[in-house]
């Protein structure tokens, strides 16, 4: 062997001086999170298989490096995000009645790179909110997530705000089957206008006029005034669109805002309000966050739950 | 990973009958390329507007760079995108160009009926691995993958494999060949797509050209209908 210090790709040593850039990122960060009464947790490593597949969807599994226990032959995954893990913690090991505020971050690892130019040891550091289901929680995140932001260095951030409510309700509505549904779900991830339109052909109104309407209702705030004209009465709809508004009115002059009626990241665990920060020079969305009231629930008790999560080391071009 | 710092629209584009087909639709927007990718050797291809520039790559790298944010926007067909999967991208628009059709073809007089009942097992030689596999597998067919790059049409008459999966527009090169088309996977035309990131940041500078390439789309297809209209 000639390589020897040859490293596996996507995966890279932190050099000086970046790991200092990185580490002194790492403590303004958790020093906010502290100020902010944040509590901190480590979760493992790696725990079994089957408890960090709960619920969050093939992506996350098809992320996940396995091993097996040695001591008893089952199967072990290697932590591909923290917030599952975090979300057992609250559930089940943590007798929190009321109010949980857990902050965590660690590596995690991604059997291949979960976006372009990723590492596959992405520095995860979150921050959640278990116990309030109202969206005084989903505010205080949302504010956490951009001043966490700002205090490493980053401007110029864009605040893209989206529910599940919309695509779920229709959904629901149209009483569209399991494999419908699915198809429905990757046109309009993608915002597939001439897919979505052959899948609408066979669909009644309002629906029809509503879920083809959906990929086009994204933009500034004043876009949320178009979307009562063309969306179906109901009230899980209604509230939706009330929480953007007020998203809306609360971030207005902090941050340039955009809202998008159709945002499907992580629809598969997320309930309720869901959101990502753009920046200019990055092809991807810095952080990501949302609310996943039904998470809890496979661990011995649902719980009101949202938070956000970014990978530090991702960011380390804008780092001081 | 952060991106080149080229304040504009960046949008990818494929040489030949995409290059060519999509001009017109940015002509709608306005937008005139200064060089000719056939006679230039350029790779970057600037245009009237200094906030927009085009970028020429291969066909098959056009999701590529837009997922990766190395370009805005791009045109892209149908069969290059299913290959992809289209993670990372918005496709909101079919621009109605480079139609063709995605087909299953196999040498004259083969009895492709008695080739794939059930559980049958065939060597199927293909440029479209992914949109293959996928078809196959709803006929409940076993296939055997032979990737290949070009000249698909040679892999049955030399023994290479049993049929092949390949575009076809008029049939020609089949014909010459001695193959036939017995099996639509899909209609194939070109997509407009957009980088998710780029769209989110950027929407105020890119949704005019979204605009402007509906117009075009929009008023061609109204003149195909009327050219078909006898009188």
């Amino acid at each position: 062997m000639t390589n020897r210090w040859l490293l596996p790709e996507y995966v890279e040593d932190l050099l000086p001086p970046d790991a200092w850039r990185l580490e002194t990122a790492r403590r303004a960060i958790l020093d906010l999170f502290r100020e902010r009464h944040f509590d901190l947790v480590f979760p493992p490593l790696m725990e079994y298989m089957e408890s960090l597949q709960t619920g969050t969807g093939r992506d996350m599994d098809l992320l996940t490096f396995r091993l097996v226990d040695q001591l008893n032959g089952r199967q072990l995954g290697i932590r591909a995000d923290m917030t599952l893990q975090v979300a057992r913690m609250d559930a089940h090991d943590l007798s929190h009645v009321g109010v949980n505020r857990l902050c965590y971050a660690g590596s995690v690892l991604h059997t291949r790179p979960a976006g372009h130019g990723q590492s596959r040891e992405p520095y995860q550091m979150g921050a959640e909110i278990y116990g309030v289901s109202d969206l005084s929680a989903d505010l205080d995140i949302l504010h956490l997530m951009l001043e966490a932001l700002q205090r490493i260095g980053l401007h110029n951030m864009t605040l893209d705000v989206g529910h599940v409510a919309f695509f779920r309700t229709l959904m629901q509505q149209a009483g569209l089957g399991e494999k419908q549904e699915t198809q429905w779900f990757e046109a309009m991830l993608q915002k597939d206008v001439p897919t979505l339109q052959q899948l609408a052909d066979t669909l009644q109104q309002p629906w029809r006029q509503a879920l083809l309407a959906l990929p086009e209702l994204n933009g500034p705030a004043a876009m949320l005034d178009r979307a009562p004209a063309v969306l179906p009465q109901s009230p899980a709809m209604t509230q939706a669109l009330e929480q953007l508004q007020a998203v809306a009115q609360h971030f207005q002059h902090c941050v340039d805002l955009t809202f998008d009626l159709a945002a499907l990241q992580g629809y598969h665990y997320h309930s309720g309000l869901v959101f990502a920060v753009y920046v200019p020079g990055y092809a991807d969305a810095v952080a990501r966050g949302g609310r996943y009231d039904h998470m809890g629930r496979a661990f011995g008790r649902a719980r009101a739950a949202t938070g956000f999560s970014l990978d530090l080391r991702g960011l380390l071009p804008s780092l001081a | 990973m952060t991106l080149s710092p080229f304040q504009g629209i960046t949008l990818a584009l494929s040489k030949g009958r995409i290059f060519e087909d999509t001009l017109p639709l940015l002509q709608e927007a306005g937008i005139t390329a200064l060089a000719d990718p056939e006679s230039s050797r350029q790779l970057i291809l600037p245009t009237n507007r200094p906030d927009v520039r085009l970028v020429i790559v291969r066909a098959s790298d056009v999701p590529t760079y837009v997922q990766y944010g190395a370009a805005d926007m791009g045109v892209a067909g149908k069969d290059v995108l299913l290959e992809h999967g289209g993670e990372g991208l918005y496709q909101p628009l079919d621009l109605g160009i480079a139609r063709c059709r995605l087909m299953v073809a196999v040498p004259q007089g083969f009895d492709y009926a008695k080739a794939i009942q059930r559980g049958a097992r065939l060597r199927v030689a293909t440029k479209y691995a992914s949109s293959a596999r996928d078809h196959f597998a709803l006929k409940g067919v076993h296939v055997d993958l032979i990737k290949l790059y070009g000249s698909m049409e040679l892999a049955p008459l030399t023994g290479l494999a049993d049929v092949i999966v390949d575009l076809v527009s008029s049939g020609n090169t089949l014909k010459a060949n001695h193959l036939e088309a017995v099996e639509e996977i899909t209609a194939i035309s070109a997509r407009l797509i957009l980088n998710v990131a780029a769209w989110k940041l950027n929407r105020a500078r890119m949704a005019p050209l979204l605009d402007a390439f509906s117009t075009g789309v929009a008023a061609a297809m109204r003149g195909r209908t009327n050219t078909r209209q006898p009188g």
